[in-house]
Formats: C-alpha cells, sequence, structure tokens
C-alpha cells in the first residue's frame, strides 16, 4: 500500500509506536514483533466494508479520527472501586485504567494454590521466555489490523497460569476501566490465560466506563485449555458510550476440555467481538452464550468461529440481540466441523429483536461439514415482539412501554439461566434491565 | 357499570357487531350465547381494547366513562378484566412475578399504594384458596407448559386476586372436561358479589348449569335478537340455535 493511503487514525497510532516506552522494550523477538506488526498494520491500514468479515461494520469514520499516544496519568487516575465491584466476583482481580496496570485497585494477595496471575507489565520484567511463542506472533497474513495494532503497541495485559488439576472456587476478576482523559486515547491490553491438565477457572472479564469518553480500546486475548480443563468465563461489556472497543478472543480446548462463555454487551458506542474457538482434542465441549442490547447508534458486530477439529467434539452457542432506536447489531457464527471430526454435535440459535424501525439486524449463521456422523443445527430470526403477548399484559393493566420492557428482558433472560453463580447472573438480570428501553 | 348502546364493530373490514345494546349492573351476572361467527369473541375484544377491531357506530361506557377511548392497560386499572378463550403463553416471565406487575401497575394507575412482596404473597395465599391452583404452577412462566384447564384456572386466578368490577369470561369452557369446568366455576361463584359484574360468553349452556346467570342473550349476526333469563340457554340447548333464527325471519339468512 502506498503511504498516500494513510489516515489520520494510522497516522496517530503511528506517532504513538515512535514515542511509546513499553513494557518489555529491550527484549529483542518483542521489539521484533512488534515492528513487524506495526509496519503490516501501516501497510494494510483499516479493512473496509469489501472485506467479507467487516461488511457490516464501516470504519471509515474511526479512520478519520486521531488518537493520543497514550494516558500518562493512568497510573494514578482516581477511579471508584464501586464502578466496577459485582455482586458474587470478590476473588482475585486485576484492574487496569485506560490499559495500564492499577496495582492499587486490584487484588492480588493471597492468591489460592495453583493460581498465578500477574499483569503482562510485571511477567515482561522477569522471564519474558514463556511469553515468547504468544507474543512473537506476527499477523501480517492472517489475523486484521488490529490484532496488528495490538502486537504492535500492546505492553500489558492479563498472564494468567491454573497449575494442572488445581480448582480455583473464586471466580477472578478483569476489569477493563475506560476512564475519561484530556483527549481521546488509544489503549491495547494482551492477555494470555493457560488452564493446565484438569484445571477449573471462573473468570468475569468486565469493561467498565469512569467517566464519558471516545477512546478506541483494543484487546486480544489467548485461552488454551488443556486436558480436562473447565473455563467459565462471564463478560460483562458496560463500556462508556461514546467509545470503541475490538476484542479478539481465541479459545483452543484439548481433549475433554470445556468451555462455557457467557457475554452481555451494554456499552460502547462501535464494538466488535471475534471471538474464535477450536475444539482440537476429543470430547472438548463449547458453549457460548450472549446477548447484545442495542440503543442510539450503538454498533455491536459479533464474529463467532468455531472448529470442531476432533472426534465427538460439541458445541452449543445460543445468542440473542435487541435494537432500538437507530442502532445495528450484527452476529456471524460460523460453524466448521472439519474432515475427520466425525461425531461431532454442532448446534448455534441466533434470535433477534427488533424494537425499533429504524434498528437493524444482520445475522448469519453458517454451518461447514466436512465429517461424518455429524448433529448440526441452526437457526436464525429477526423479528418484533408478539402482539398477542404484548396485548395480554397490557390487558392485565401493565402500561405498553413496561410490558414491552418486559418481554424483552424476558427474550434474553433465558440465555444465562445456566450460569450458577446467582449474585452475578441477578446483576446481568438488573443490568439487561437497565439497558432495556423505559424499563 | 357498563352500558353498550349500539354497537358497531368490524375485523379486516367484515362488520361483526351490527348494532348491539346491553346494560350490566353490579352483582348481575349476564351470560351471552350465540352460534358460531356471531361476534361473540369480538364483543370481548373490543370490550378490553384489543388491536384490530374498529368501531364504527355506538358507544360503550364503563361507570360514566367511555371504555373505547382507554388503552387496554386503563382499562384493566378502571375494573375491567377479560379471561382469555386462550390464555397467551410468555416464556421467561414469571407467573408470579407477572401477577405482582400487573396489580401493582393497576394500583398505581389508580393512585392506590403499590403492595410489597411481603404483602402480595399474603393476597396470593388467600387467593389460592379460591383457586386450586399449585405453588408449582405460580413459579412457572406465565402459562408455559400449563396444561388447558390449567390455562383457564391461571386466568380465574388472576381475576381473583386483580378483584376487577366487571369480568368478562371469553369462551372459558372451551377445550374443558366436566371435571376441569367444575372447578373453573367454582372459581367463578367464589368470586361473584354484589359489586362485580359477569359477562359470560358462551357456546355451549353446559357451563351455565355451573355458573348460574342472571340473564341469558342471545347473540346472532352481530345483534342480540333475544333475551331471558337462564331458561332461555335451557331452551336455546333443547332447539339449538336454529330456533332463534325461526322466530327472527331476518336472520334466517345468517349462517348458524
Amino acid at each position: 500500500m502506498s503511504e498516500a493511503q494513510r489516515t489520520p487514525f494510522v497516522e496517530s497510532l503511528l506517532e504513538a509506536a515512535a514515542q511509546a516506552q513499553l513494557p518489555g522494550s529491550g527484549i529483542g523477538w518483542l521489539d521484533a514483533a512488534r515492528r513487524e506488526n506495526l509496519d503490516a498494520f501501516v501497510s494494510a491500514g483499516l479493512p473496509d466494508t469489501r472485506v467479507e468479515a467487516w461488511k457490516y461494520t464501516a470504519l471509515r469514520a474511526l479512520g478519520q479520527r486521531r488518537f493520543a499516544p497514550g494516558d500518562e496519568q493512568a497510573a494514578t487516575r482516581v477511579v471508584d472501586a464501586a464502578t466496577f465491584t459485582l455482586p458474587g466476583v470478590d476473588g482475585p482481580a486485576l484492574v487496569f485504567v485506560n490499559g495500564v496496570f492499577r496495582a492499587d485497585l486490584s487484588r492480588v494477595d493471597a492468591l489460592p494454590a495453583g493460581l498465578s496471575l500477574q499483569p503482562l507489565s510485571q511477567a515482561l520484567k522477569g522471564d519474558a521466555e514463556p511469553l515468547r511463542f504468544a507474543l512473537s506472533r506476527h499477523y501480517r497474513e492472517g489475523g486484521d489490523a488490529f490484532a496488528r495494532l495490538n502486537a504492535a503497541l500492546s505492553g500489558d495485559g492479563v498472564v494468567l497460569r491454573v497449575a494442572p488439576n488445581a480448582k480455583v472456587a473464586q471466580p477472578v476478576h478483569l476489569v477493563f476501566v475506560g476512564a475519561a482523559a484530556e483527549g481521546d486515547l488509544a489503549w491495547h491490553v494482551r492477555h494470555i490465560v493457560e488452564l493446565g491438565e484438569g484445571a477449573e477457572l471462573s473468570l468475569v472479564e468486565h469493561h467498565v466506563a469512569s467517566g464519558e469518553q471516545q477512546h478506541l480500546g483494543t484487546q486480544v486475548t489467548d485461552i488454551v485449555l488443556r486436558k480436562g480443563a473447565q473455563l467459565r468465563q462471564v463478560t460483562l461489556q458496560n463500556a462508556s458510550a461514546g467509545s470503541s472497543l475490538v476484542r479478539h478472543d481465541s479459545v483452543q480446548l484439548d481433549e475433554d476440555a470445556q468451555a462455557t462463555l457467557y457475554v452481555l454487551e451494554l456499552g460502547g458506542a462501535l464494538v466488535r467481538h471475534d471471538l474464535h474457538a477450536t475444539l482440537a482434542g476429543d470430547r472438548s465441549r463449547l458453549e457460548t452464550h450472549g446477548v447484545f442490547v442495542l440503543n442510539g447508534r450503538q454498533h455491536i458486530d459479533t464474529q463467532m468461529a468455531i472448529r470442531h477439529q476432533a472426534l465427538n467434539t460439541a458445541s452449543d452457542s445460543v445468542w440473542r440481540g435487541v435494537a432500538d432506536q437507530r442502532s445495528r447489531g450484527v452476529f456471524r457464527g460460523a460453524i466448521v466441523v472439519a474432515e475427520g471430526a466425525d461425531g461431532s454435535d454442532a448446534s448455534l440459535s441466533s434470535k433477534n429483536l427488533l424494537l425499533s424501525g429504524q434498528a437493524e439486524i444482520d445475522t448469519k449463521p453458517e454451518l461447514e461439514i466436512y465429517a461424518d456422523e455429524v448433529k448440526a443445527a441452526h437457526g436464525a430470526t429477526v423479528g418484533q415482539l408478539d402482539e398477542r403477548s404484548l396485548f395480554y399484559l397490557r390487558s392485565r393493566g401493565i402500561p405498553l412501554v413496561e410490558a414491552r420492557a418486559m418481554l424483552t428482558a424476558a427474550f434474553c433472560r433465558a440465555v444465562f439461566a445456566s450460569l450458577d453463580n446467582d449474585a452475578l447472573r441477578e446483576h446481568l438480570d438488573q443490568q439487561l434491565m437497565a439497558h432495556l428501553p423505559s424499563a | 357499570m357498563l352500558k353498550i348502546e349500539n354497537l358497531h364493530a368490524r375485523v379486516e373490514g367484515k362488520d361483526i357487531l351490527k348494532g348491539l345494546t346491553l346494560t350490566v349492573n353490579p352483582g348481575e351476572v349476564h351470560a351471552i350465547m350465540g352460534p358460531n361467527g356471531a361476534g361473540k369473541s369480538t364483543l370481548g375484544n373490543v370490550l378490553s381494547g384489543r388491536d384490530g377491531y374498529e368501531v364504527t357506530a355506538g358507544s360503550v361506557t364503563f361507570n360514566g366513562v367511555d371504555l373505547l377511548a382507554l388503552e387496554p392497560e386503563e382499562r384493566a386499572a378502571a375494573g375491567v378484566f377479560l379471561a382469555f378463550q386462550y390464555p397467551v403463553e410468555i416464556p421467561g416471565v414469571n407467573n408470579t412475578y407477572f401477577l405482582r406487575a400487573a396489580l401493582n401497575a393497576q394500583r398505581k394507575q389508580r393512585g392506590e399504594k403499590e403492595l410489597d412482596s411481603m404483602q402480595f404473597l399474603k393476597l396470593v395465599r388467600e387467593k389460592l384458596k379460591i383457586m386450586q391452583i399449585s405453588d408449582e404452577l405460580l413459579h412457572r412462566a406465565v402459562n408455559e407448559g400449563f396444561s388447558g384447564g390449567e390455562k383457564k384456572r391461571n386466568e380465574i386466578f388472576q381475576m381473583a386476586v386483580l378483584e376487577p368490577k366487571l369480568a368478562i369470561l371469553d369462551e372459558t369452557d372451551s377445550g374443558l372436561d366436566i371435571d376441569a369446568l367444575k372447578q373453573v366455576a367454582q372459581g367463578v361463584n367464589a368470586l361473584r358479589s354484589t359489586e362485580r359484574g359477569f359477562l359470560v360468553i358462551t357456546h355451549y349452556q353446559r357451563l351455565l348449569d355451573y355458573i348460574e346467570p342472571d340473564f341469558v342473550h342471545v347473540l346472532a349476526d352481530g345483534r342480540i335478537v333475544e333475551s331471558g333469563d337462564k331458561t332461555l340457554a335451557l331452551k336455546l340447548e333443547e332447539h339449538g340455535y336454529a330456533w332463534v333464527a325461526d322466530k327472527d325471519p331476518a336472520l334466517s339468512g345468517a349462517s348458524a
């Protein structure tokens, strides 16, 4: 690509890279990886809507924006702990403000046996070699602009390991606070999570806002579940209404591993979530449960790709979307059952509700099967609230707006029914209700 | 209490009610009988405010208020209750939660104090005695997976909790076996009072064996063509709706 195509977005981030004093700089392989990814990002720029994966999410406006290189005051900004306190989640916590680790807000003393948890910035000060494989990845060919950008500019994040057979009872809370700063800034976090054989972990990923801002956050997460490991992860995305957030999760499941993921997307102006899971080991199982609730001019795009690659693997995905006003939701659920992944069982349901004539939801389930004896089911709908149900509620005295909110909440609520942390489930429910129109 | 005068209504461009006049006073039980297509369900739907029913002439006042000008929820708060012929299943909405929300919404609209969960629970326990409903049904989603009889009992149970001034029972007997029918009728009878009026819409006379009406009206081709006491229902049962048509030559062309 020619230099002439550099957008203000790319220019501002190039400047950021020149100024940045990233943790870990001086480590040869890391410097090289960052440089290569930056070059790839600069030369390719942002994708346009001709790229299939970005068909429904235009980045033109983002491309015209400039972001400050980082938040110099991130280490000292006052953030009220109440903004991220969650009922049912009082175990270890790592808190990041505008992408920078905050020891003062975190809770890492007395970690349960078998849990190793530290910020990436700290991990890079010690022996960085165990991180080399994950962090030296180049996104020249695969990956997209944000993965490259993240690889070039992230210096902090979470490094979490659970020792084989360790069962961590208390959920680990990972908090990402977007805090108001002098201007719009871009922050980047990179996480590496590994559960050893037979290990168990509950993880809560939590995006919140402290003050109104229009930052861009990028996050790349690699999760590996070794044989028989079990992960339950809840993501509550409640970022500032004006902010942009791009998350890329990769989950690898080895033999007999199980992952159950819950995602509630509520905040942000422009939100993109790529969730790529590989059922790499026989009998591994994945459940995903997701809800997005949009209003105003929010745009939330979820791209899920599940690859069944081994025998007798199972995936079950249930996603619900609600769009009001002039918002737009995008959901793509692509399931591939690879050759040889016989006996796989894959199901995907995406149901969506439009609460306004100007809202839009594009849902696209895709199923590709190259194996035998496969059970697969998928379905996607976009519709409106059922008139008969609305009238029934109203005929009992419930006003129209309340009746609509009640039915909309009911539409979403079942998605989290299997979450066995009652206090957290109720909190998600309340958050959901609070985001529904006139509830 | 309820005054319907010369009511004309149409659905999808088709005239269904063609000049219906009826008055229900507090404490009275009126049965509306008629053949299929006579406009029985349309009457219930028009009174409760369902969309898609266009009133082209006439008036309905409820305690002096123009009922037709009110939204469905306002009619409910004013004291009108419709027991549905086909109660709607609402997955994800808990039955008890729904009922409390409904009662409190009505109370709020009437400027009364809302009930807290303890007060509401007490009320529910009291009303459970009237209508045999198992606790288990209360904890399920509204009507979800209920049997036909359970759905109808749930309607009457809701009525018991909401305590309307006027209860409209739209073919509450349809789809019920005799035991379920008796249970529903017992519930209704327990709710009869000098302050409450009933409009019992039915195709068959058998419901009226258990809910004894003060007045019986025959609805045919959108109008009340015959009124009388409960013996009228028996006559109808004996002679069929054709008998009414025979008595009224203007109706002989109407489909029965």
